[in-house]
């Protein structure tokens, strides 16, 4: 039987790396095709340099519930030009022509997963390169149909935390979670709100009180500063909505949305940097 | 296999009605949706729940309602006896307002202090915010702009009953949109918000739950006949429209295990279920996972939701609720659909002849009676659910038979 850890520890090699360097990693979240294919991947190749440690692919979808008017648009823009799953399993497979390191976790819905048949999925996904999954619909109440599945040929299941999951809920969360715990830090839709590091910072002390796992803190994370003050409590800081935001404003403004994404995932990656050293002084 | 009687007996503690129904919704939502569930299980055992539930089901909404035989029709076609489930009568106008009795006061049991719903046609809209100025209750209505420019007299009662309605902008902007963004609020008022679902979709538990709240319909119509046709007759044929499928869940529910009344559930064939512009989610669709439940989608063959047509606003939903789908792929139950003309001219004819506007949803189900009444014996009593009034459709009538008002 193949386990885990035989066959990816791209995700686990690089949170050892990170906590060897004393510093969390920012996640950096885009939409797979958005706004096209081309561009998409041009930027999702020039991430790690720009210094993404871990990149969220989202797998687009008609009707992303728990998504805020940015990500929704990004989705539909990327089905307008054509996306579908299997473009999007190519796209990480070009990625990882020139990237063997960077962990690659592809984020969204369930349907267009069953729809593209679960096994076949898996297949496809691990042999493309992906390490996890993030699907916002499937709760722990629902393991059977993916989860289980997932880990069995070697994929992390990323888990969401929230602040509605309590102390008797959490085990039930990290029952089968596996890669990293993604703590959301507010109720709400992505990219809407601001979150205060202060309750940051007592929840991530109480994730850490039932887990072992990196624990990443995403949701209303906008500039380099906001990350940095995630980045001084968790393992890593998630950005997803104000990067998305480059690439619609840098349409409408006529700038090249490639460079504008990458610009903003430097000055977060600077933010997140230099976070922990910050608070020594 | 002796498996009949287990027709009523879902779904499972996990919500599963066969392969389908289930929790299929964020992190965020699931303390809820099992706070939920354990309160409606709570409220379900306890009398005194019953017992207000009754009473305003007796003196609001103004149940029972009558089961009607259509005296005008039943000669014209010829054929079956004809009996209307008269829920159009209800305060408010259509079925709707039996599920939001019910959810209104296990709102209230739990304390929460703000509602929300989704609306299509406007009707399950109407019936929250009517009780919520009951209960006294802020109450949200997320209605997808195209709903909110065909059906403008019910926007305008919805305000008028205190509501706020919010115009939903994203996506095709009508039913399913409407309930992407509810869910999206509720995810981000989680505490105080109570979801007021309208129909048996959604997360375990609200499509038991609006099932059994509206099984009312069924129970009443089972002793009805009795009165009227004599101790024990059933009725041989039930017949009621299905967007997501409350009112016709409402009417089967209590008759599943009854192996001989056969049961038709009517999908909004649009413009023809062979053009692609239609709700025929079973007929056309395959399983998929939307809206917290696995159920028959219409969707494209990568699994992205495609957007149905119907000339009705409540039929207009490229989904249904899990019960029926299982009922479907168990062959409880047949689905057939009408398409849009059908509908208008059973609208016209039932206005015609029995004096009744029908909504054009109920209008689905009356073309499908029309259909095959002639070809049954006169002993053949079919009964169809007229679950809704057409004071909302007047406008969209006359539009389509090119009257300008």
């Amino acid at each position: 039987m193949i386990t885990l850890a035989e066959k990816n520890q791209r995700l686990e090699k690089r949170f050892d790396s990170l906590r060897k360097q004393n510093r969390a990693g920012l996640v950096t979240f885009i939409t797979a095709g958005d706004p096209n294919l081309q561009t998409a991947l041009e930027i999702m190749k020039g991430l790690p340099r720009a210094g993404s440690d871990v990149i969220e692919l989202g797998m687009p979808f008609t009707d992303p519930m728990a998504d805020g008017p940015s990500i929704q648009a990004a989705g539909l823009r990327a089905l307008a030009a054509g996306q579908t799953m299997g473009g999007t399993l190519n796209m990480v497979r070009s990625f990882r022509n020139n990237d063997q390191d960077t962990p690659v976790i592809l984020m969204g819905y369930y349907n267009p997963i069953y729809s593209y048949g679960v096994d076949s999925f898996l297949a496809d996904a691990m042999e493309a390169g992906v390490d996890g999954l993030i699907v916002v619909d499937l709760p722990p109440e629902e393991d059977d149909e993916l989860c289980l599945p997932a880990r069995a040929v070697g994929l992390h299941f990323i888990r969401l935390a929230t602040p509605t999951t309590d102390d008797t809920r959490l085990p039930i969360v990290l029952r089968n979670a596996s890669g990293f715990l993604y703590y959301v830090s507010m109720t709400g839709i992505t990219g809407v709100g601001v979150v205060g590091s202060d309750s940051v910072s007592s929840a991530v002390r109480r994730l850490r009180a039932h887990t072992d796992l990196p624990i990443a803190v995403g949701f209303g994370i906008r500039t380099p500063e906001q990350a940095g003050s995630i980045a001084r409590h968790a393992d890593a800081a998630v950005v997803g909505s104000a990067l998305v935001d480059q690439i619609t404003d840098g349409i409408a403004e006529g700038r090249d949305p490639v460079k504008a994404v990458l610009s903003l995932t430097s000055d977060l990656a600077s933010g997140v940097h230099q976070a922990r050293s910050r608070s020594l002084v | 296999m002796n498996h009949f009687k287990h027709y009523s007996d879902n779904p499972d503690k996990h919500g599963h009605f066969g392969e389908f129904g289930g929790r299929f919704v964020a992190e965020t939502l699931m303390p809820l949706v099992l706070e939920l569930e354990s309160a409606y299980r709570t409220a379900k055992e306890d009398p005194l729940f019953a017992k207000e539930m009754a009473r305003y089901f007796d003196s609001y909404v103004g149940r029972p309602s009558p089961l009607y035989f259509a005296e005008r029709l039943t000669p014209e076609l010829g054929g079956a006896k004809i009996y209307f489930k008269r829920d159009e009568l209800n305060h408010t106008g259509a079925h709707k307002i039996n599920n939001c009795i019910g959810q209104i006061l296990l709102a209230k049991r739990m304390g929460k202090s703000r509602v929300i719903a989704e609306t299509g046609a406007g009707q399950h809209g109407v019936a929250t915010a009517t009780v919520c100025a009951l209960m006294g209750l802020p109450c949200v209505v997320y209605m997808g702009e195209v709903d909110i420019a065909r059906q403008q007299p019910n926007v305008f009662r919805m305000k008028l009953l205190g509501a706020e309605v919010v115009p939903v902008k994203s996506g095709a902007r009508t039913l399913k949109d409407a309930m992407n963004e509810a869910l999206r609020d509720w995810v981000t008022n989680v505490e105080t918000t109570y979801y007021l679902i309208g129909t048996v979709a959604g997360p375990h538990p609200y499509p038991e739950m609006v099932r059994d709240f509206q099984s009312v319909i069924g129970e009443e119509v089972r002793q009805q006949l009795a009165k009227l046709e004599g101790d024990g007759r059933l009725p041989d044929t039930l017949v009621a429209c299905v967007g997501g499928g409350s009112n016709a869940m409402g009417l089967f529910y209590p008759f599943l295990s009854d192996l001989g009344v056969e049961m038709v559930g009517v999908e909004a064939g649009g413009e023809g279920i062979g053009t692609g512009r239609h709700a025929a989610s079973l007929n056309k669709g395959r399983p998929g996972v939307l809206h917290g439940n696995r159920t028959y989608l219409l969707q494209d063959e990568d699994g992205q939701i495609e957007e149905a047509h119907s000339i009705s606003a409540g039929l207009d939903y490229p989904g249904i609720g899990p019960e029926h789908a299982w009922l479907y792929e168990a062959g409880r139950v047949s689905y057939v659909s009408a398409t849009d003309s059908e509908a208008l001219e059973a609208f016209q004819v039932c206005a015609r002849l029995e004096g009744i506007v029908a909504a054009l949803e109920p209008a689905h189900a009356l073309a499908h009676v029309i259909k095959v009444a002639p070809k049954m014996p006169s002993d053949h009593i079919i009964v169809m659910n007229m679950c809704g009034r057409g004071d909302k459709d007047i406008f969209i009538v006359a539009d389509a038979l090119g009257v300008s008002l």
